[in-house]
């Protein structure tokens, strides 16, 4: 078995040392917000878990077209990897702006736009889970998740347009936008992209791990094949 | 069948169609074993709404859109499931793959029959639920608007059943699979049904209307082009 190439291992060490120093900035230097006070330094990393998500997702719509050209199971392996950490981060992003949600809007959830779609996002990405395990064929699961993956790639942004119509004619009074109503100081915005560029390099190395994983994963089965037969 | 020597007039392509849907009609016309039971399950699905929300007068105007709707939904998974599980247990599915047509004629032959079935279900419930709930829902902006939802459902619906039908959950699979997905269809066929129904301004509904024919055309054309891989060996 092959050990972690030397590049990973700096980029485990980078992503550990980068997310102490956004902790640090964040509840060290970042001033507190006036109006929302304290729990306003939710915020940057609300942001920045989105924007690993969408990383994800929008890397999983990709390969699972380069997929379904290719039919090589390399693709596949990506595309599962990109799916589950879009998953993981997308879940964050809904638990952190809950948080965020309950003393500013006063409620934990709103049906917004952007919360929905991240809801149904995650019910796409859980279905497309439950469709993996109910075929064992590798190939078959590979084209049928990339299928998938392809369908929910275009019916998301539909799905956005959809609801944001829904709104417009019904507007609700809880206020509609997290993000660009509130007024953010210069060191707020440095710091919320130094955030999402934290957040970045983790994704590219959970992204590189959970490939490896997949990779050895492969790997083991083809051994175990040997085995038996 | 190989590619590129594809000099088979047009016509045959629409015989192809046209001879699976048929095979679908035909044996349903034998059997009623699938609109039956798509009927049956509306109907109740109709009466547990009455229960569940106390359909009163003032309630139903403003609901209606949405019952319906969602019973359509529901009756259609129940369709989509069936017709594609017979095609699987009795390894038609593999017959008709073995016929030397497109494997495109089969999918667009099986979405015409699904969508078929949704419109004889959609046919009866509408003047059931009008009777049962004293509402009138002859209304052409309606019915069109139930042409449009349907089409987006059954050419989805369609392809992703054909999937899920070939997996081990199956049946269970369909709707999980299908309902995030036709998010957009549902909201827009809501919103414009009950438009059509509360006689708003055509400059309110037209826009639903509109998503509805982009939702159609974007999602028949994707599995149009993807149903070649989920019926591949």
């Amino acid at each position: 078995m092959s050990s972690q190439p030397r590049a990973l291992q700096v980029l485990n060490i980078l992503s550990v040392v980068l997310l102490l120093a956004a902790y640090a900035l964040v509840f060290g230097f970042a001033p507190i917000e006036k109006v929302m006070g304290i729990v306003q330094k939710v915020f940057y990393f609300h942001v920045a878990t989105a924007w690993v998500g969408m990383l994800g997702f929008i890397a999983a719509a990709i390969t699972g077209v380069i997929y379904l050209r290719t039919q090589n199971l390399k693709w596949d392996i990506i595309t599962v990897s990109a799916v589950e950490i879009s998953l993981v981060f997308f879940f964050i992003t809904i638990v952190l702006g809950s948080t965020w949600a309950r003393p500013s809007w006063g409620t934990w959830w709103t049906w917004e736009p952007r919360l929905t779609t991240a809801a149904i996002l995650e019910m796409i990405y859980l279905a497309y889970m439950l469709l993996r395990q109910g075929i064992d064929d590798p190939e078959r699961r590979a084209r049928f998740g990339a299928v998938y993956t392809l369908i929910g790639g275009i019916s998301v942004p539909v799905t956005f347009v959809s609801i944001r119509l829904f709104r417009t004619i019904h507007p609700v009074v809880i206020g509609s936008g997290g993000g660009e109503t509130m007024g953010l100081t210069r060191p707020m915005l440095g710091i919320m992209f130094f955030s999402i560029a934290v957040f970045s390099v983790i994704f590219i190395t959970l992204f590189w791990h959970r490939i490896r994983l997949g990779q050895l994963a492969d790997h083991v089965e083809q051994l175990k094949l040997k085995i038996t037969h | 069948m190989e590619k590129g020597t594809d000099i088979r007039p047009s016509g045959n392509y629409f015989r192809a169609v046209s001879a699976v849907a048929w095979k679908d009609l035909a044996a349903e016309l034998r059997s009623r074993e699938l609109l039956s039971s798509m009927l049956v399950f509306s109907l109740l699905v109709i009466l547990i709404f009455y229960f569940a929300l106390e359909l009163d007068v003032k309630a139903r105007e403003k609901i209606t859109a949405g019952a319906l709707w969602v019973t359509f939904a529901f009756a259609g998974t129940l369709g989509l499931n069936r017709s594609m599980a017979v095609e699987k247990d009795r390894g038609c599915l593999d017959g008709l793959l073995l016929a030397p047509v497109d494997r495109s004629a089969i999918y667009f032959g099986k979405a015409i029959s699904n969508l078929a079935f949704m419109l004889i279900v959609e046919v009866i419930v509408l003047p059931v639920y009008s009777v049962l709930y004293n509402v009138n829902l002859f209304n052409f902006g309606l019915i069109g608007v139930i042409l449009l939802g349907s089409l987006g459902y059954i050419s989805v619906g369609t392809l992703l059943s054909t999937m899920s039908v070939q997996t081990r959950t199956r049946d269970v699979l369909l709707p999980i699979l299908l309902f995030p997905v036709i998010v957009p269809v549902l909201v827009a066929a809501v919103k414009a049904s009950s438009g059509f129904l509360q006689n708003l301004e055509m400059s309110e509904i037209m826009a639903w209307v509109n998503l509805l024919i982009v939702y159609d055309i974007i999602f028949t054309a994707i599995a149009f082009m993807v149903f070649d891989y989920v019926v591949e060996e």
